[in-house]
């Protein structure tokens, strides 16, 4: 039997996703930019992405940009608002549990002479509201905050923070990485008080290689790409037609039906933990209350098991998860979001992320609980003395 | 343009009777590194010295990386043909060479160093020196003379064609590849190992490697690189098959039965047994490990010699006086530090004391291994069998 319970490194992509995919592949391959009529009727796929997903966030189509990805879109918010920005100020304010695609451009600015302040979080990974008032001053330039973390599932009050933000420091942009968020909460940018948002495809069933940026039409913000002037001049490069449709099918997908989806996870959530329960020496990470954290994320250690070889042993009997850091006898100190959150050594090194999508099944999870107390205690007896 | 590379090699010019076997042995080797350069290339042996021979367009910096990785080259001349050989032409020609390789505006010394193979030529070398040397001087008035130290020493080899070449670039030195029998080297993912295979390698010793790999303690990321390690290797070396044995079960047995602090030397003990029956297997003379004298708890001399007291084979060590930063040196040399160092670590740390023996007594080290006596034979047959191969080229 398998397992897949790593989702949220990637998801397997739903047949109609693939399935357009192909078809823009094989039939209508056409370039948007041509003039021709090959040209238009693939154009018809990428106006259609840009407003399924515009009608999800409740948006307008045009303020809706295509990227490579999660990755390239946190990028973009960065730089971009940065480069439009100059005389703006240099401040730019983020939490300590940021995922590396804001964490490892910040550093980067950095050393081009911006201020970057991260504001810490409670040991449930949540962002200290009062810490973040205060750091964000009259001259802050962007705020960037996760809507959900990666590694342990914390929900960030973004909303509070947008409100606050919009209220407070009029001229301060917001920017959200909901990469992990998309497709488990509804996110509406204009209620929230979030000028860009970022996404990716392949979390929510879509393509590898796509997805997108939010930004407000009111933000100014340089491209990073340039070229042919697709999309508006803002994001240039021949539009990844088969990428951009099958993102546009699969997040129509995910909301058609979101409350059942995300019950599903909860419960799938509720089950592995409650499974897992009679095993000594766990330490859940996290919110406690398991329908406070993200749906699809449950992160926990098995004190005095290195996390990379229960992933290891795990994988053997066919069950798939993430562990939260690289194994490494020199380096112990675990993630940034381990570290923000007050893990200890111990618990850093022995994290596993399970994670889970509508597609997962009950089967799965008690298969995964069936073999977890077959191999813990056996693992357990070999540790270092 | 640079139409064949002349390849000068060292040691097996002292070598007696069979030195046609080493050359034979070179040109094999240098067809192979050549195999995957861009490029018609011919390797031939004529009258005592290899030549490339370059057929149109090819990549000459491909070609000029590819000889150095061939042990036995102890230098490699780029040379330009001359076809028409009337003397006039071959002045000319050389002139040209020199304004080339030579430019103005620097002073250069050089000699002309003329060999005449062909003895139908009208000039004879001494007669060839002179006449050529006073082209040159004529042709390019920023060339002087000196005959005792020059900068450039431009060979004229007066063949059936005419060959210039003044230029030597430094090849790898050693023995080629095949020359002198093969064997098992110890492979880990880390630094001194692939630098232990390389050093042997030049020797003109073929290798094969054995790898202990323990999961779920140690990811597959950790085999393949220890895979790309060999790969890298085996630019110099030629083929290398690698065995993969699972190595898990043996360290729990060790980890249950025996004292811990003993537990790497005992682990050790074993992975030179295992070894040496894949040495035996493959018809190999030696072991190989990237052991150096003190490096770490498992190399101190006492450890040495427990570890060696299992082994019937000799055990090649050829970094054992060496500090770790010459290893490292050598490692980036050859190119297999970049890897070397990658975080794919061993989660093996469970089997390593945090007081590991510095000096284990063999007396009791093999007392220890006795309390192993009702599994460890099974174990290590299952160790044997159930190796993976993989051939790595």
């Amino acid at each position: 039997m398998e397992a897949y319970l790593d989702n949220s490194a990637t998801t397997r992509c739903y047949e109609e996703a693939a399935d357009i995919v192909r078809h823009t592949m094989l039939t209508d391959f056409g370039n948007p930019s041509s003039m021709h009529n090959k040209g238009v009727e693939a154009e018809v796929y990428v106006k259609k992405s840009a407003e399924k997903i515009a009608s999800i966030l409740r948006v307008k189509p045009k303020e809706i940009f295509f990227t490579s990805g999660g990755t390239e879109s946190n990028n973009w918010a960065l730089f971009g608002t940065a480069l439009a920005n100059r005389r703006k100020g240099k401040r730019i304010v983020t939490t300590e549990i940021e995922h590396s695609a804001i964490a490892a451009p910040l550093e980067m600015m950095e050393g081009l002479g911006y201020e970057i302040v991260k504001v810490p979080v409670d040991r449930e990974g949540i962002v200290d509201m009062e810490a973040l008032k205060a750091a964000v001053t009259e001259d802050t330039l962007l705020v960037s905050v996760m809507m959900v973390n990666n590694e342990i599932g914390a929900v960030e009050p973004v909303a509070e923070i947008g409100a606050w933000i919009k209220a407070n420091r009029p001229n301060t942009y917001f920017h959200v990485d909901a990469i992990q968020a998309f497709g488990k909460f509804r996110i509406l940018p204009k209620r929230m008080k979030i000028d860009m948002l970022s996404v990716s495809g392949h979390k929510i069933h879509g393509p590898k290689g796509v997805g997108f940026l939010y930004v407000d039409e009111k933000v100014r913000i340089h491209p990073m790409v340039y070229g042919g002037g697709q999309q508006n001049g803002m994001r240039s490069g021949t539009d990844n037609v088969p990428g951009i449709a099958g993102l546009g099918v699969a997040a129509e997908r995910i909301y058609r039906d979101l409350d059942a989806g995300v019950e599903h996870m909860y419960r799938l959530k509720e089950r592995l933990y409650e499974g897992l329960q009679d095993i000594p020496n766990l330490k859940f990470h996290g919110p406690a209350d398991l329908r406070k954290g993200a749906p699809q994320i449950l992160n926990v250690s098995f004190i005095g098991i290195r996390s990379e070889v229960l992933l290891h042993t795990l994988e053997d009997r066919g069950i798939y998860v993430s562990s939260g850091s690289a194994c490494s006898s020199h380096k112990r100190a675990g993630s940034a979001t381990m570290q923000a959150t007050h893990a200890s050594a111990q618990e850093a090194e022995s994290s596993v992320r399970f994670s889970f999508s509508e597609l997962t099944t009950e089967e799965e999870i008690d298969y995964a609980v069936q073999v977890i107390h077959e191999v813990a205690p056996m693992l357990r007896k070999y540790t270092r003395r | 343009m640079v139409q064949a590379f002349l390849i000068k090699y060292a040691e097996i010019g002292i070598k007696g009777k069979n030195r046609y076997l080493f050359e034979n042995t070179l040109v094999r080797q240098i067809t192979r590194a050549l195999r995957e350069v861009d490029g018609e290339f011919r390797v031939s042996k004529e009258m005592g010295r290899i030549y490339v021979h370059m057929d149109g367009e090819y990549d000459y910096d491909g070609a000029v990386e590819a000889l150095q990785t061939v042990f036995g080259i102890s230098g490699i001349c780029p040379v330009v043909i001359v076809e028409n050989i009337e003397l006039d032409n071959v002045k000319k020609e050389l002139v040209s060479y020199v304004k080339q390789n030579y430019p103005e505006g620097k002073e250069y010394t050089f000699k002309v160093f003329a060999r005449r193979p062909n003895k139908k030529y009208p000039l004879d070398s001494m007669e060839l020196n002179a006449t050529l040397g006073e082209a040159v001087l004529y042709g390019c008035p920023w060339m002087k003379v000196d005959v005792h130290h020059p900068d450039a020493i431009l060979t004229v080899e007066v063949r059936d064609l005419v060959y210039i070449y003044s230029v030597e670039i430094p090849g790898p030195g050693g023995m080629p590849v095949g020359s002198n029998g093969s064997a098992m080297l110890l492979l880990s993912g880390g630094i001194d190992s692939p630098v232990a295979g390389y050093m042997i390698s030049k020797r003109g010793v073929q290798l094969d490697a054995v790898y202990f790999h323990a999961p779920p303690y140690t990811s597959e990321r950790a085999k393949q690189k220890v895979v790309d390690l060999a790969k890298i290797v085996s630019r110099y070396s030629g083929q290398i098959r690698l065995h993969v044995v699972n190595f898990t079960d043996i360290q729990l047995a060790i980890y249950e039965k025996c004292p811990h602090e003993e537990l790497t030397i005992i682990m050790r003990r074993y992975m030179m047994r295992i070894a040496e029956k894949f040495a035996e297997r493959d018809g190999s003379l030696a072991l190989i490990t990237g052991e150096s004298i003190g490096q770490v708890a498992s190399q101190t001399a006492q450890s040495l010699l427990c570890t060696n007291a299992v082994c019937t084979l000799p055990v090649y060590r050829p970094l054992i006086g060496f500090d770790k930063q010459e290893i490292v040196d050598v490692s980036v040399k050859i190119g297999s530090y970049d890897t070397s160092i990658l975080p794919f670590e061993d989660c093996c740390t469970i089997f390593v004391a945090k007081h590991p023996v510095t000096h284990p007594i063999l007396k009791v080290i093999e007392r220890s291994e006795h309390k192993l006596d009702d599994v460890i034979d099974a174990l290590v047959q299952e160790a044997v069998d159930t190796a993976e191969t993989i051939i790595v080229e």
